[in-house]
Formats: C-alpha cells, sequence, structure tokens
C-alpha cells in the first residue's frame, strides 16, 4: 500500500481514450421516481403531493468505466443509484444492463434471473457501520452472499474469502473477527471485498469514502481504481465531494432537484462547467492552496423543497444569470454546443 | 507573551474507560492572539475537539484534564471555579459544533434559545433580548427573522440550524470563537456562505478564532497559522503559508498529499495504516509506524516540539535531512 500508484492514474488516462470504444454496459433512460407524500388523517390517508426525487434522468456507463454522480443533499442522486438496482421501485423508465431491461426481470417471477441480475450488479453504501452484521464475522459476511448466489461450492469458500480479501488488501486472519474489531477504513474494504463476492461487472458506490478519514480516503480511492482496471468494472460513483470525484470518475453527471444539469468528460466539466450551478460548485469548494485565491460564486439561498420544485428551469431561483425564458421554460440536457458534453441551460453559449 | 489571548500548554486531557486510558490530548500546545484565526488541523482520534472541551472544561466523563495549562486572557481556566466558568462560556468565548441539531435544544424556539444566553450574560430586559436575537439574525443572514424566532429547531434546514448556532454564539459578542468542524455536515454550496459569514463576523467583532477541521482548503482560506495535530499531540506548527509551502513535518506533507485536488487528476499518496490506537499509542513518535521516513530513533524517542525559525515549530528528528514538498495544485 505504500506503492503511490502511477500507475493506476495511467490506466484512468487509458481507460478514458478507452471507455469510448468499450460497449455500453448501462444505459438509463427517462428514469422517474417520485414518492407521494401522505397525510394521515381520521378519514385515512390522503396524498398531499409529489416529490420529485428523480426526474428524466438517462445516461450510460461503458464497461470500465466511472461515471461520477454528484450533487448536494436531497438532489435525487442516492435514489436515481437504488432505483437502478430496483431497490426502489421507479415510477417510469428504463434501465438496461447487458441487453436485458432490469425491470422486466425483477417485475416478472423470474427468480432465477433477477439472482443472477444481482450477482452482475452491486452497490457499496456510505456507511461501512451500519452495513456489516455486527454479530457476524467477516467470513460468515461474505460467504452468505456465496450461499445465496451458489456461485461458489462449498469446499472453495474459504480459499475464496481468502482471495477476496487479499484483493482489498485485508489478510487471512481477519476473516475470524468481527466488524467491531475493524477501523472505518478496513470495513468499507470488507463491504467492497463482499461486493466483489459475485464477481460483478458494476457497482454502484454511494459516498464510499465520505464517512473516512483523509487519509485513509486515498487508500479506499486508489484500491477503487485498482481493482476497476485488473476486473474491468464499471462504477456510479455517487458523491457530494467534487475532489474525489474528479479523481475517479471519467465522466461526470451533476445533478440539481432531481435532474441531471450537466454532464460532460470529468476534465472538460471541472475545467470547462457549462452550467452556471456546476460552475457555482466547483467554485464553493475551499481549494488547498494558499497562492490563488479563488473567486467564489455565492449562491443565495438553499436547495428548494422537491415537493414542489420551480417551474421552468429548477436552478433559475439561485441562479446569478437567469432571465426571463429560465422562468418560462425548461431547458433540455443537450450536446449541441460540444459533442458528448451535455448541458441544460439556455445561456451555456455564453461560458463557452 | 504580550497579545496572546489564549495558551494551551503541555496539555493532557486522558479518558479512564474500562478498556484502559485513553490518551486523547497528550501534550498539547495551543497559542490564539487577539483578533486572529488559527487553524487546528488533524484528523479523528487527533484530540482537536477535546482540546476545545477541555478549554471550555466541558470534557465529559470518564475524561479528566489531567496535566498542563490554559491560559484565557492571562488567567488559568483550570483553576476557575465552576461558577466562574459559566459566566465565561457564552459569554467570553463561545463554541459551535459540528451537528448544529445537537447543539440546539429541540424542545425549545429559537427565541427561547438565543435569550436565555442574553439574559444570563447581560443585565437586559426580555424585549431587549428579543431585539439583540432578531438582529443577530438578521445579521447571520436568516430572513424573516420575526417568523424564524417562533420555529422550533427541526423546523428550520441544516444550513439555517447553523446560523442559529452562530447567531446564539455571537450573542455575547464573545473575545474567543471556537470553531469545531461547523461546516462538515453541510452541503458545498451552504459550506460555503457559512465560511464567508465567519469571515466577515471574525472581522467585524474582531474576535479570536480557531478553526477545528480536517479539510486543508478550509485552512488555507480562513486561517493565518495553523497547530497540525496527530494522535492527540502537536506536529507542527507554523503560519499557514509555510505549512502548505514549507511543511516539516511528514504527516504535513502526507495529509497534503492525501488530498485529491479539484484542479487536476494527480497521483494520490498513500498514508499506509490506520490511525492509532489511543490506549496503546506507538512508542517514541506516534506517527513513525506509518511514516515513510521514519528511522530507528523515531520508535525509541519521542520528539520534542524544535524551533524551526520565529514561528515554525516541528515534532520530528528528522527535520533537519528531510526535504518535503508542499502541496503542487
Amino acid at each position: 500500500m505504500h506503492a503511490t500508484y502511477g500507475e493506476n492514474l495511467d490506466s484512468k488516462v487509458e481507460l478514458t481514450k478507452m471507455t469510448t470504444n468499450q460497449e455500453t454496459l448501462l444505459s438509463v433512460s427517462s428514469l422517474v421516481k417520485h414518492f407521494d407524500v401522505v397525510e394521515r388523517g381520521i378519514f385515512g390517508r390522503k396524498t398531499i403531493g409529489e416529490i420529485h426525487a428523480v426526474d428524466n434522468v438517462s445516461f450510460t456507463i461503458s464497461r470500465g468505466e466511472t461515471l461520477g454522480l454528484v450533487g448536494e443533499s436531497g438532489c435525487g442522486k442516492t435514489t436515481t443509484g437504488k432505483v437502478i438496482l430496483f431497490l426502489e421501485k421507479p415510477t417510469s423508465g428504463t434501465v438496461i444492463f447487458e441487453q436485458t431491461s432490469i425491470y422486466q426481470v425483477f417485475s416478472s417471477d423470474d427468480k432465477q434471473g433477477a439472482r443472477k441480475l444481482r450477482s452482475r450488479m452491486q452497490m457499496v453504501f456510505q456507511n461501512p457501520y451500519s452495513s456489516l452484521d455486527p454479530r457476524m464475522t467477516i467470513y460468515d459476511i461474505i460467504t452468505e452472499v456465496f450461499a445465496i448466489h451458489k456461485n461458489i461450492p462449498k469446499p472453495q469458500w474459504r480459499q475464496q474469502v481468502s482471495e477476496l480479501l487479499k484483493m482489498v488488501n485485508l489478510e487471512d486472519y481477519h476473516a475470524e473477527r468481527y466488524p467491531h474489531e475493524f477501523s472505518g477504513g478496513q470495513r468499507q474494504r470488507i463491504a467492497i471485498a463482499r461486493a466483489l463476492a459475485v464477481n460483478p461487472k458494476f457497482i454502484i458506490l454511494d459516498e464510499p469514502v465520505s464517512s473516512l478519514d483523509v487519509s485513509i480516503r486515498a487508500q479506499i480511492l486508489n484500491l477503487l481504481i485498482a481493482l476497476q482496471k485488473r476486473e474491468n468494472l464499471a462504477y456510479l460513483y455517487i458523491s457530494h465531494d467534487l475532489s474525489s470525484v474528479r479523481q475517479i470518475s471519467h465522466r461526470v453527471a451533476v445533478m440539481y432537484l432531481g435532474e441531471i444539469v450537466e454532464l460532460a468528460h470529468t476534465d472538460i466539466l471541472f475545467d470547462k462547467p457549462l452550467h452556471p450551478y456546476t460552475q457555482a460548485l466547483i467554485a464553493a469548494v475551499p481549494v488547498p492552496d494558499v497562492e490563488r485565491k479563488t473567486i467564489r460564486i455565492i449562491l443565495p439561498g438553499e436547495v428548494p423543497s422537491p415537493i414542489n420544485p420551480p417551474n421552468a428551469c429548477r436552478f433559475h431561483p439561485r441562479c446569478p444569470h437567469a432571465t426571463d425564458i429560465c422562468r418560462q421554460t425548461a431547458p433540455t440536457l443537450k450536446d449541441d454546443l460540444i459533442k458528448d458534453h451535455f448541458v441544460a441551460c439556455h445561456h451555456a453559449d455564453k461560458f463557452l | 507573551m504580550i497579545g496572546k489571548l489564549l495558551e494551551v500548554s503541555n496539555l493532557r486531557t486522558y479518558f479512564y474507560t474500562e478498556a484502559g486510558v485513553v490518551k486523547a490530548v497528550d501534550g498539547m500546545s495551543l497559542d490564539v492572539g487577539k483578533s486572529e484565526t488559527v487553524g487546528l488541523v488533524g484528523e479523528s482520534g487527533s484530540g482537536k475537539s477535546v482540546t476545545a472541551q477541555s478549554v471550555l472544561r466541558i470534557v465529559p466523563p470518564p475524561g479528566r484534564i489531567v496535566e498542563g495549562s490554559i491560559k484565557f486572557q492571562g488567567a488559568d481556566i483550570l483553576q476557575k471555579s465552576e461558577e466562574e466558568m459559566r459566566m465565561l462560556r457564552g459569554s467570553k468565548i463561545s463554541v459551535i459544533f459540528q451537528d448544529p441539531s445537537s447543539s440546539l435544544n429541540p424542545v425549545y424556539t429559537v427565541e427561547r434559545q438565543l435569550t436565555d444566553i442574553i439574559t444570563l450574560h447581560q443585565h437586559v430586559s426580555k424585549r431587549e433580548a428579543i431585539q439583540t436575537a432578531q438582529s443577530l439574525l438578521t445579521r447571520v443572514g436568516i430572513s424573516e427573522p420575526e417568523k424564524r424566532l417562533r420555529a422550533y429547531p427541526h423546523e428550520l434546514s441544516g444550513g439555517m440550524k447553523q446560523r442559529v448556532a452562530i447567531a446564539r454564539a455571537l450573542s455575547c459578542e464573545p473575545s474567543l470563537l471556537l470553531a469545531d468542524e461547523p461546516t462538515t455536515s453541510l452541503d458545498v454550496t451552504i459550506q460555503a456562505q457559512v465560511l464567508e459569514l465567519l469571515k466577515e463576523l471574525q472581522a467585524e467583532y474582531e474576535m479570536s478564532m480557531v478553526m477545528i477541521t480536517h479539510d486543508m482548503g478550509i485552512v488555507a482560506d480562513l486561517t493565518r497559522r495553523v497547530t497540525v495535530a496527530y494522535a492527540g499531540k502537536v506536529m507542527e506548527v507554523a503560519d499557514t503559508r509555510s505549512v502548505f509551502t514549507d511543511p516539516k513535518h511528514p504527516y504535513t506533507e502526507a495529509l497534503l498529499k492525501a488530498v485529491p485536488s479539484i484542479r487536476r487528476t494527480r497521483a494520490l499518496e498513500v498514508i499506509p495504516g490506520n490511525i492509532p490506537n489511543l490506549i496503546e499509542p506507538p512508542s517514541g513518535c506516534v506517527f513513525h509506524p506509518r511514516c515513510k521516513y521514519a528511522k530507528e530513533i523515531c520508535s525509541r524517542e519521542v520528539p520534542g516540539l524544535e524551533v524551526v525559525d520565529g514561528g515554525h515549530y516541528v515534532a520530528c528528528h528528522l527535520w533537519r535531512e528531510l526535504r518535503l514538498e508542499g502541496r503542487v495544485n
């Protein structure tokens, strides 16, 4: 772990080029998830509103690629992840994974098909303290996955556990311990090992380093990048931390109030953001540099409620560039200015 | 030293738990000048929050301050009676915590939380206290203050709650504000608003501030001097510029290189291993098991805090021979 992973970094650069040639692994189209807001009264339940958690979200992820999904709390990034894996039922939209429509499989009685899909797609959560059962040893936590998916014959379990622990830089003897005996970073390694136990092709990483200390974050980020290279994994990396998103992602999508407002290659998005929200988000991050003082774009107000999101462009009440058209017409996400640089802003051409 | 508002020297605060003695703060020193913002940087277990608790003498049991001195305006805080401390807290020394939900009382309205502290420390009528509370809310950027005064904490967003906590901390115009990770639980754009507000208020009230954080970006933005802490001990003290451009402690260097940059993708250097166990901290230099430069002496002898040059101190046996790199952005 002492290595500075220069080789991994190169691989990321390579992958950026490669991903355009790699086939699409996951394709999400017009995904919508609304939650009913229910009021309970003496005459029963009444729906009084809808939370627009995810609205018309579309993107693709290629094999071996990381798509970063950034936004502030309540923007719908975690719900997007859950809906893709059918942990939450979508309101509408389709998700195609390896040419299979996920929702068709999960909505039918095809239990075997559902299990097979689950083994191809995994999720790692933010909090490694709540995602591991405290009463199970690490060996039990990992072999539970083998028992459910029946992917590894029992005589090989011990050897497989040993190999998985090695992949995440843990030792054999760790298998007999309980989660509370590990630090946060080690627990996140265990959660990653468990996700890898079914040999997935796609992992949703929901804020995987946010609860970890600074010196531990780099370990986990480097591990994720190394594993991706080795296994040709695709990631959906969900985070509010823009610096780690820049570090790990090949492309980045920015969400605001349930919608994607900008999507582009990582360097392009960070160096030449076209959406005022992306610009403000990047400018808001305190930069560890005493030489250059960046000019902060301070956004007024807070993220509005997703129950009654603003009309037309949802960002217009906080946007310093908003004009009448922003209050009247919703902009569509398109890449007509620069190919593959998608932006949903009426005034994007002014920022070229 | 003249002009020092707060001087913490050789502070030791231990927690006597069933598993053993946790040396949360083990020889911490920190000084803060008048109207100065000082950063106290470290990861979890560095002792930065317990240091703040010690200054306010609110260390929760089984914790106890066992050694050292804490001087505030020249007087030793550790010698004060509980009554004297109560008059100091919230008036001369204020604190804001990471999680505003836990620092506000959920069963009281915003008005009650603010006026309680104002009437405790100032001889004013209820009506005047309410007026002060209103103008404070306006000052921290809360719109419709009359309406917000009647609200309960759960009716406010996270950013709004932190603004109320700031308003309360400033209600008696303190000379010292301890800000313990005040923006860690907030969203990026809200964090920017709150940091900007703290900067303005610090200048306006001419107060001193200790910014306790793990975020080197916040350090660069707000502070003039920094203390880098690790495992309850001071690793390095310097003006902020030197910490970033000419660090002398390997931990400071490692911390700067382990953080991804928003400006470009570059190799992340990993600090191997884990945060040490504070019941049985490593022998010698507490950082030596994770230090890539460590030599035999590092595991044997505890390094003292040595002077690099005026105002720059480092606790490392090897600082003279090492050529460390600052932050490259």
